[in-house]
């Protein structure tokens, strides 16, 4: 039972990443209907952001790792990837407005591959090692031990998402975005101005991707331009599994892929499942979520209209 | 009977160019490179291009191809019959053939398993699933250790000579050109042009897609095997995901849809990477200065010339350099053409 809680603990934190990410590419996908492939990326970008952000500052005071440190990293780094994100919807997203979906796709692909090998062309290929932010402890409760990291993952994630949740229904913005989101054409009559929200819908995405990218670094240390990749595919699972579109959905599907994955992996044993098959996990979610309930746990059935 | 013509004519001049012209080891690395790349492209194109789907896990599937043919010739048949010589001759030969039609069979039922749920949605779906599973296929691979793991897998035999190579490019050639070009082959171009329309006048999409796929899937095999037996070495990290955007970006560069396009960015995308490395030689030769650091690493770095080729195409011109232009070269089929969207041209 114990075991069974401790995974469920770092499962937890897993997903709580994920459901960050996995947030930026269901919000993007409410406002424009189009897969950001290059969402992954600002993840990656996030966590190397903070990476240099850290060493400036600490360079600047010479401090060691503290609240007041991490909570400047995370800022730095969001504010950061905000405004990349929206400088990449104006420039390669924007011109493609109502072209085919297949073009925007590969756009996007193209955006992801520039910032991965872009990245390495800039940070390096080699991993980055990335230096702890904030002091860590390890607490005892009984035969549970939750490390201080994870409560950062939880509490990070618990304060973005109070934030989003407020942004998307309490302010001006937000009412737009779901308006643009049910209807783009009376949104636009209504006296929207759609490429502010759409520009404002992939900064706030890219902000909680380089959080999650900062949370990521603070978990497993090592960043590479390549980081993305992965976390960015299981977000976008985490998304389906929720019911793209869906807000609440997306934070669901992530906390759900997350336990299930370190359960897997925490019981390969018993399941006999060698645990390097960590990473199919996830695909295995996708195929049934799109064989049973391809619109997702919460998300509603609707049909294609032509 | 045209076309079939020209298929023979293909399997000849790969014969003859196989006997008579010889070639040091370089060049003939680059043209069964090129050869593998066109089986690759042209084979994608069928999903991407004519299909309108959008599959980023071919990899996957060559990958498949690649070490089953290979773990045939390697491991099985020695075991199987351990009397046979298969260095050569007949024998090897037909263990060759068998070994990659196999791997093809194999990946092509991996193709149908995969593209049965997915395909049922949109191409964005199938998209991050083709990815996601051509990755898994690697991790399986890298797991697998009958075929060497992460250690890499050692192939006995190089039987895949320029003439096997061209012999099942042009097949592949043949085989797509003229299913996109047959009555039944409209299904294809429908699905792309406008799906709801499709259905609606009982045209069965999802069967489409997936036949679409699983051929696409079993050429792949046929690319993986011969690569298998031309490189002699196998390793996983060899059909990751760049693996799959580098075809990718020949069937887009080439133009979605276009056969003739697709062969030609094959060809010139195979040999870009050649000419990149010579490009700092030559400045150095002309100018007498090394070429900046910094274009120098960017000419190595080919995956974001990709990358900026995709996104400026994207933006300036989406059906690709060729695209547009009729599936076949005019001059060589004086026959009315047909063009990709169905219209006559």
């Amino acid at each position: 039972m114990n075991q069974f809680l401790q995974q469920l603990i770092n499962g937890l934190s897993l997903g709580a990443i994920y459901a960050l990410i996995a947030l930026g590419y269901t919000m993007v996908y409410g406002v424009l209907r189009f897969i950001n492939f290059a969402h992954g990326d600002v993840f990656m970008l996030g966590a190397y952001v903070g990476l240099y952000a850290r060493r400036y500052l600490a360079g600047q005071t010479q401090a060691g790792p503290s609240l007041g440190l991490a909570v400047s990293v995370l800022l730095i780094s969001m504010a950061v990837c905000a405004i990349v994100g929206m400088v990449i919807e104006r420039l390669a997203y924007a011109p493609l407005r109502n072209r085919p979906r297949l073009t925007v796709l590969i756009t996007a692909i193209g955006v992801s591959l520039f910032l991965e090998y872009g990245g390495q062309q800039f940070f390096g290929a080699g991993p980055h090692f990335f230096a702890p932010i904030i002091p860590s402890y390890k607490m005892h409760t009984g035969a549970l031990s939750i490390t201080s990291n994870e409560l950062i993952v939880f509490s990070v994630t618990f304060v973005l998402l109070i934030a989003l949740t407020f942004i998307v229904l309490k302010t001006k913005l937000g009412t737009a975005m779901r308006a643009l989101s049910f209807n783009p054409t009376a949104a636009s009559l209504m006296g929207i101005n759609n490429s502010v929200v759409i520009s404002f819908t992939f900064g706030l995405g890219s902000a909680l991707a380089a959080a999650a990218g900062i949370l990521w670094a603070v978990k497993y240390p090592a960043i590479t331009p390549l980081v993305g990749l992965l976390p960015g595919i299981k977000a976008f699972v985490a998304a389906v599994l929720g019911g793209i579109g869906n807000i609440p959905g997306a934070a669901l599907g992530g906390l759900i892929l997350g336990v299930t994955e370190t359960l897997v992996v925490g019981y390969s044993d018993l399941l006999h499942i060698p645990p390097s098959y960590k990473d199919a996990v996830a695909f295995v979610i996708l195929i049934v979520i799109l064989l049973f309930k391809p619109s997702g746990l919460l998300g509603k059935t609707t049909s294609e209209k032509v | 009977m045209r076309p079939k013509i020209y298929f023979l004519i293909g399997v000849l001049v790969s014969f003859l160019v196989w006997y008579f012209v010889p070639m040091d080891q370089y060049i003939r690395e680059i043209v069964l490179t090129i050869g593998i790349n066109i089986i690759l492209a042209v084979s994608l194109n069928l999903v991407n291009g004519h299909t309108g789907q959008f599959s980023i896990g071919h990899a996957g599937f060559m990958a498949i191809g690649a070490y089953f043919s290979a773990w045939i010739t390697t491991v099985g048949a020695p075991t199987w019959w351990p009397s046979l010589d298969l260095s050569g001759g007949l024998a090897g030969t037909l263990v060759f053939l068998g070994a990659l039609l196999a791997g093809a069979l194999l990946a092509a039922l991996a193709g149908l398993l995969i593209g049965i749920p997915t395909l049922r949605l949109r191409g964005d779906y199938l998209a991050i699933a083709t990815l996601g599973f051509g990755e898994i296929i690697r991790v399986v691979i890298q797991n697998t250790e009958v075929v060497g793991g992460s250690r890499g897998f050692s192939v006995a035999y190089g039987y895949a000579t320029i003439f096997w190579t061209y012999l099942f490019a042009a097949l592949t050639i043949y085989v797509v050109a003229n299913l996109v070009n047959s009555a039944y082959g409209r299904g294809f171009l429908a699905v792309r042009d406008d799906e709801v329309a499709a259905e609606s006048i009982g045209v069965n999409t999802t069967k489409y897609k997936v036949i679409a796929f699983v051929l696409a899937a079993f050429f792949a095999g046929i690319a993986g095997g011969l690569y298998s037996h031309f490189k002699q070495y196998l390793h996983p990290d060899r059909f990751n995901f760049i693996t799959s955007i580098e075809v990718v970006v020949m069937v887009i560069v080439g133009g979605m849809g276009s056969t003739f396009g697709v062969i030609a960015a094959a060809i010139v995308l195979s040999l870009l990477p050649e000419a990149l490395r010579f490009i700092p030689q030559f400045y150095q030769q002309i100018f007498g200065v090394s070429l900046p650091h910094l274009v120098d690493d960017l000419l190595k770095n080919r995956m974001m010339i990709y990358s900026l080729l995709l996104i400026i195409l994207m933006l300036t011109r989406p059906q690709g350099i060729f695209g547009g232009i009729s599936g076949r070269p005019a001059f060589l089929f004086k026959r009315k053409s047909v063009r990709a969207d169905g219209l006559a041209s």
